[in-house]
């Protein structure tokens, strides 16, 4: 086991080290940019070489006269010690606008998965214990119909609707602007009452495909020999369910888990932009209007990291879950 | 006894005689024999779910209209051609209406269907075709192969999707509909290839695949002939989604304006409806909004519709029955066991 822990923490490490290096090679890659622009009207102020230079290379990390290999070097030193560079259209360190971000969108994305998946299994299993009934057929009508729509229709929607025209819910932001950043019970509130609407719109549509998946391994597993077995032998149907059925129809969905994080933390840079709801995904469509490229490449950093971080989580509870994990496996070579 | 082992003399008959006739079959039977097989059998499990019936009505209605637009038989959309701002119904000649530069809707809608679907299929055929075969040689091959391979796909997993089209897309600009394609699934393959190399850890440990190895029968073809067949039903399910997740994607990238302007896109009569008109403040642009998301979620809803049902297509059970060759078999239970744990 603890072999296992220290092979997979490896892992998490070099896939961050190896984003990093791709953030390095799209900075380089990257067409013209505000870096250009900056440059020009420096010189054209009268600016000497060496200072335009400085000034430059406290923006994105990169000395520009250096080796590429010494660039690199140092980008990745400084990325390690957590400087990701300044942001141009913001001026601010990229830092400093990702640690006032990032609560946020975990915020809403944890919450939406969570609760996604909470409803999927409890309709799931509803439906698969009434299968073929018209509670069945009815909510199985309506998962097909809530998986067909995007969510940025249903943000789309949900913002005009209660947003605007009904102006029940606000629009934008992620708490009124009368109320103090502290922990207290109207900040939580308005924290609250901000995030409804993102997260509705990524549970609800999320939902369905779940909820059909969820009902898929129920049924296959309503008809496994020992779930016949557990009923003869007269146990409670609430054990039967939980322990029995349950547990293993949501076993196969725990790891769709992972990827669908993935996604919906994607997600947020089109959530976020709707809502106005300055997170992650909000910064990082704002530094790609701007041409903003550490602010860019720092969001899309910390974004990754995020995913790895919860897709090591989910690995590591995995084995704690589902008994039956055996490190290694029968995987001869052929 | 059963009625249907009172049939198994005349059962006996028929199977001396058609394995005599197997080596003199005409070329016509032959042909015969593929059709029933391939394609009238599938199809007549196809259109007997409702499912997959919708399904198909929906996305041939798509096919249709791209067609219209493709063959030029629609006008295309321009500006100034009608009053600005008509709402829905008010003018017959523009039936959805039309913008605030005076375009019609449905002229915007019809011309964006053609590059929608080649992006889709292009999409999801590098997806699905990424992951079937790393996931087949994974699974098969087993040992190291299996370990490198796996590893690339756990990294590429690790990049969120959306995030690494939008960098890719400003630094490249593509705008070919297939580059655009491929650009959306360019990290889709490898949770897809993870579940199928799991399916077929399972596959090659069948008695069939171990007479084949042992027959001393070439890798490829062990994997073309024995293993990728099983695979089948799968991936056309999750060829589906994957469709849908280019639709998705790519209508929510145009309306955040960050895939370049090249042609028409749903997305971009959104971004260009949401942006420049404000039709989330006022009702009077609110339909040009609308109109876009509608033509997006039918199509979404037919791919999902078609997924959902063609599980049924490939199981060999609930085929012939179907097809009225056999009234015992086909349990009740085979038809709903959709295990497909697709994700998204």
């Amino acid at each position: 086991m603890s072999h296992y822990l220290a092979k997979r923490t490896a892992r998490v490490l070099f896939t961050v080290y190896l984003v990093a290096t791709f953030t390095f090679g799209m900075i380089r890659l990257l067409p013209g940019g505000p870096l250009t622009t900056l440059r020009v009207k420096l010189a054209r102020q009268g600016m000497d070489p060496d200072q335009i230079n400085a000034y430059i290379e406290n923006y994105q990390n990169i000395r520009p006269d250096a080796t590429l290999l010494e660039q690199y070097q140092s980008y990745m030193l400084s990325v390690a010690g957590g400087d990701l560079g300044r942001s141009i259209s913001l001026d601010e360190p990229v830092t400093n606008i990702l640690a006032e971000a990032v609560p946020w969108t975990v915020f809403v994305v944890v919450v939406s998965t969570v609760l996604m998946f909470a409803f999927a299994v409890l309709f799931g299993a509803m439906m698969a214990y009434w299968e073929g009934s018209r509670f069945d057929q009815a909510l199985t009508g309506v998962s097909i119909l809530s998986a067909s729509v995007p969510f940025y229709v249903l943000a789309l929607l949900l913002v005009y609707f209660l947003g605007y025209q009904y102006q029940v819910l606000p629009t934008g932001g992620t708490t009124g602007l009368a109320v103090e950043k502290e922990l207290s019970v109207p900040f939580v509130m308005s924290a609250l009452e901000h995030a409804i609407l993102p997260v509705a719109s990524f549970t609800i549509t999320g939902m369905g495909v779940q909820a059909l998946a969820m009902r898929g391994n129920s049924i296959q597993v309503l008809g496994e020999d020992y779930v016949r077995v557990a009923r003869l032998r007269g146990l409670a149907d609430r054990r039967i369910a939980t322990r029995y059925v349950g547990r293993n129809a949501i076993l196969p969905m725990y790891t769709g888990f992972l990827l669908l994080l993935g996604f919906n933390l994607g997600g947020t840079i089109i959530l976020e932009r709707i809502f106005s709801y300055p997170g992650l995904g909000f910064y990082m469509f704002k530094a790609l209007k701007a041409r903003d490229y550490p602010l860019m490449m720092g969001t899309f950093l910390v974004i990754t990291v995020a995913l790895v971080v919860g897709a090591y989580v989910a690995d590591l509870t995995y084995s704690k879950v589902d008994p039956r994990i055996s490190s290694g496996g029968s995987n001869e070579a052929y | 006894m059963k009625p249907t082992e009172t049939d198994s003399q005349v059962g006996g008959v028929d199977w001396s005689s058609s394995n005599a006739a197997a080596t003199d079959l005409s070329r016509l039977d032959r042909y015969r024999d593929l059709y029933q097989e391939r394609v009238y059998k599938p199809a007549v499990v196809a259109w007997s779910d409702w499912r997959t019936r919708f399904g198909l009505l929906i996305v041939g209605f798509y096919v249709v209209v791209a067609l219209i637009a493709a063959l030029g038989l629609y006008p295309s959309p321009e500006t100034n051609q009608a009053p600005r701002y008509l709402l829905p119904l008010e003018n017959m000649d523009y039936v959805l209406g039309t913008t605030a530069t005076g375009t019609d809707l449905l002229a915007l809608l019809v011309h964006a269907t053609p590059e929608m679907m080649l992006m889709i299929t292009s999409g999801a055929i590098w997806a699905t075709g990424v992951a079937v075969v790393l996931g087949t040689v994974a699974g098969f091959k087993g040992g190291t192969t299996d370990r490198v391979l796996m590893a690339i796909a756990d990294f590429v997993m690790a990049i969120p999707g959306l995030p690494l089209i939008m960098i890719l897309a400003i630094a490249f600009t593509p705008e070919n509909p297939l580059v655009l394609g491929v650009l959306i699934t360019l990290n889709y393959w490898a949770g897809l290839g993870r579940s199928i190399r799991s399916q077929v850890l399972t596959i090659r440990e069948q008695n069939y695949v171990e007479a084949s190895r042992t027959m001393g029968t070439p890798t490829h073809r062990i994997i073309r002939k024995d293993i990728i067949p099983n695979l089948m039903p799968y991936v056309t399910v999750n060829f589906v989604t994957a469709a849908r997740y280019v639709i998705f994607a790519s209508v929510g990238l145009y309306f955040l304006g960050v895939l370049p302007i090249g042609a028409e896109n749903w997305g971009i009569t959104m971004y260009l409806a949401y942006s420049t008109a404000g039709a989330l403040y006022t009702i009077e642009a609110a339909h040009w909004l609308i109109a876009p998301m509608l033509a997006i979620l039918f199509l979404s809803l037919g791919l999902i519709l078609l997924g959902q049902g063609m599980d049924r297509v490939f199981n060999p059970r609930v085929r012939t029955r179907l097809a009225g060759e056999s009234e015992s078999t086909a349990g009740s239970e085979a038809e709903d066991s959709n295990a497909s744990t697709e994700i998204l």
